[in-house]
């Protein structure tokens, strides 16, 4: 299950982040997930705002010394992964342009 | 922070015995506590801070029905305040559309919503209540608010055999996750067992539709199954290891590792009115009894899947075995493992056990 490139992922209902102790965290129903470095710049941007291709636009130009390929690779696998869990939405394009 | 007892993470905050439902499976104690023993608004305020202090994350906010609270929005607003994730675990009774508005408002954010069965009749048979009807009226509501939905459905061996009806009924609503969890067998289920065990063709059937389901409906609905572990050949990881992720609070401030501890005799538990909810944590008596492998015995002690799933469940030690610290007799490993299969032995398929009498239930009161 791969996201469309050009859909907007949006935290789903009663997925937010949350802070304990330092440590950012994604809380969801009867889960927690830490989030560090890429996988908080890639849950941050998970607003409804960025489509999947600027997200991975915007985590190549920070992660610029790793190779391009593996960091859309390893966000397409994350966002995979989010969406298994039920923690994300994945709004059309159309549906945002109208 | 003590190695052997990291960080609790989830607080399950049982706000009341009092319930209009009567489940003849109820997981609260057969000796109920009453009103006028409950916590007040300022000391579970206290206790949710407390919790977020020591590392919580998620705060379940159960019961009983939490609804019988008059201050739940308020209760709903401090945990949420303290920096926690508030779930509501709930019959959806009493509830109409202002309050679940004010509830949302206050900052819920995760609705458990319970359902008995997808058929009335049965429903309200087991809950000893009308209820169905109302349940699904909240399923419409909750439709309306930014809000994740889980629908809990208890399963066993009456309504094992509409499972698929159930996930018609999840598919329907807005839930983005919904528990077919099996009975376990503590207090009211443990008195009411030999009419709620399904059979090991019943359960077999129900896994593999699950299986396709889980594949269908995968990023739309997550599918959670608890099995009875009477038929499982490992035991469950009861509470995640005792003391190691999970505390719980009665309606009267005592914290428990588990919602059955209370059955092992002369265990002592610390109260929150007393106590920090940290200093009961790492220090209590109860907590302390049966963290770590200290108190395993053999076969557990040496087995290899002791940090798996920390030798089962110690209530259903005592309960089966008469031993809190044997290892779970539903372990294929286990020296008591005979009784379970005795039990099994007896199981008869329901159509020729019941139809179309019902059981003899024993009904969980509502206490005063």
């Amino acid at each position: 299950m791969t996201p469309d490139l050009l859909s907007y992922p949006r935290l789903a209902p009663g997925c937010r982040l949350g802070e304990n102790n330092q440590q950012r965290v994604l809380l969801m129903p009867e889960r927690a997930l830490r989030l560090n470095g890429p996988s908080l710049e890639i849950v941050e941007r998970c607003d409804g705002k960025h489509s999947v291709q600027q997200i991975i636009g915007d985590l190549q130009k920070i992660y610029s010394k790793a190779a391009p390929e593996k960091v859309e690779q390893d966000i397409l696998g994350y966002l995979g992964l989010l969406q298994k869990e039920r923690a994300l939405d994945f709004i059309p394009a159309n549906a945002t342009e109208a | 922070m003590n190695e052997l007892a990291p960080n609790p993470l989830a607080l399950i905050a049982e706000l009341t015995h009092r319930c209009p439902l009567h489940c003849v499976y109820c997981s609260n104690p057969l000796e109920l506590q009453g009103r006028r023993d409950e916590l007040s608004t300022e000391e579970w305020s206290r206790v949710f801070r407390e919790a977020a202090d020591s590392g919580v994350l998620q705060a379940d906010l159960t019961g009983g029905e939490p609804l019988a609270r008059p201050d739940l929005v308020e209760l709903v607003r401090a945990a949420r305040a303290a920096g926690l994730y508030v779930s509501l675990i709930t019959s959806g009774l009493p509830l109409d559309e202002a309050r679940l508005g004010a509830l949302v408002e206050a900052g819920l954010d995760h609705v458990q919503l319970s359902l008995q069965a997808a058929r009335e009749e049965l429903a309200n048979d087991i809950c000893g209540t009308k209820a169905h009807a109302q349940k699904l009226r909240v399923l419409d509501w909750l439709k309306q608010h930014r809000v994740a939905v889980t629908l809990n459905f208890v399963i066993h061996r009456r309504n094992i055999d509409q499972i698929e009806e159930m996930l018609a009924l999840a598919e329907s609503s807005s839930a983005g996750r919904v528990e077919f969890a099996n009975v376990q067998y503590y207090g009211w289920a443990f008195a009411n067992r030999e009419h709620l065990l399904p059979t090991r063709e019943q359960l077999t059937r129900s896994v593999e539709f699950l299986k396709r389901a889980e594949e269908r409906l995968r990023g739309k609905i997550r599918i959670e199954f608890v099995v009875p572990d009477y038929y499982a050949k490992f035991p469950k990881a009861c509470m995640g290891g005792w003391g190691r992720k999970l505390i719980l609070i009665t309606p009267s401030g005592d914290a428990l590792p588990c919602h059955a501890a209370q059955v092992i005799p002369g265990l002592r538990f610390g109260n929150v009115k007393e106590r920090s909810l940290h200093d009961i944590w790492i220090n209590s008596e109860a907590f302390q009894k049966f963290r770590g492998e200290e108190w395993m015995q053999e076969p557990c002690k040496t087995c290899d899947r002791r940090e798996q799933d920390f030798g089962g469940c110690r209530c259903q030690a005592l309960l089966l075995a008469g031993d809190a610290a044997a290892t779970d007799p539903v372990c294929s490993l286990a020296p008591q493992r005979s009784k379970v299969d005795a039990i099994l032995a007896k199981i008869i398929p329901p159509s020729a056990a019941e139809t179309p009498a019902k059981p003899n239930w024993l009904h969980r009161p509502n206490p005063a």
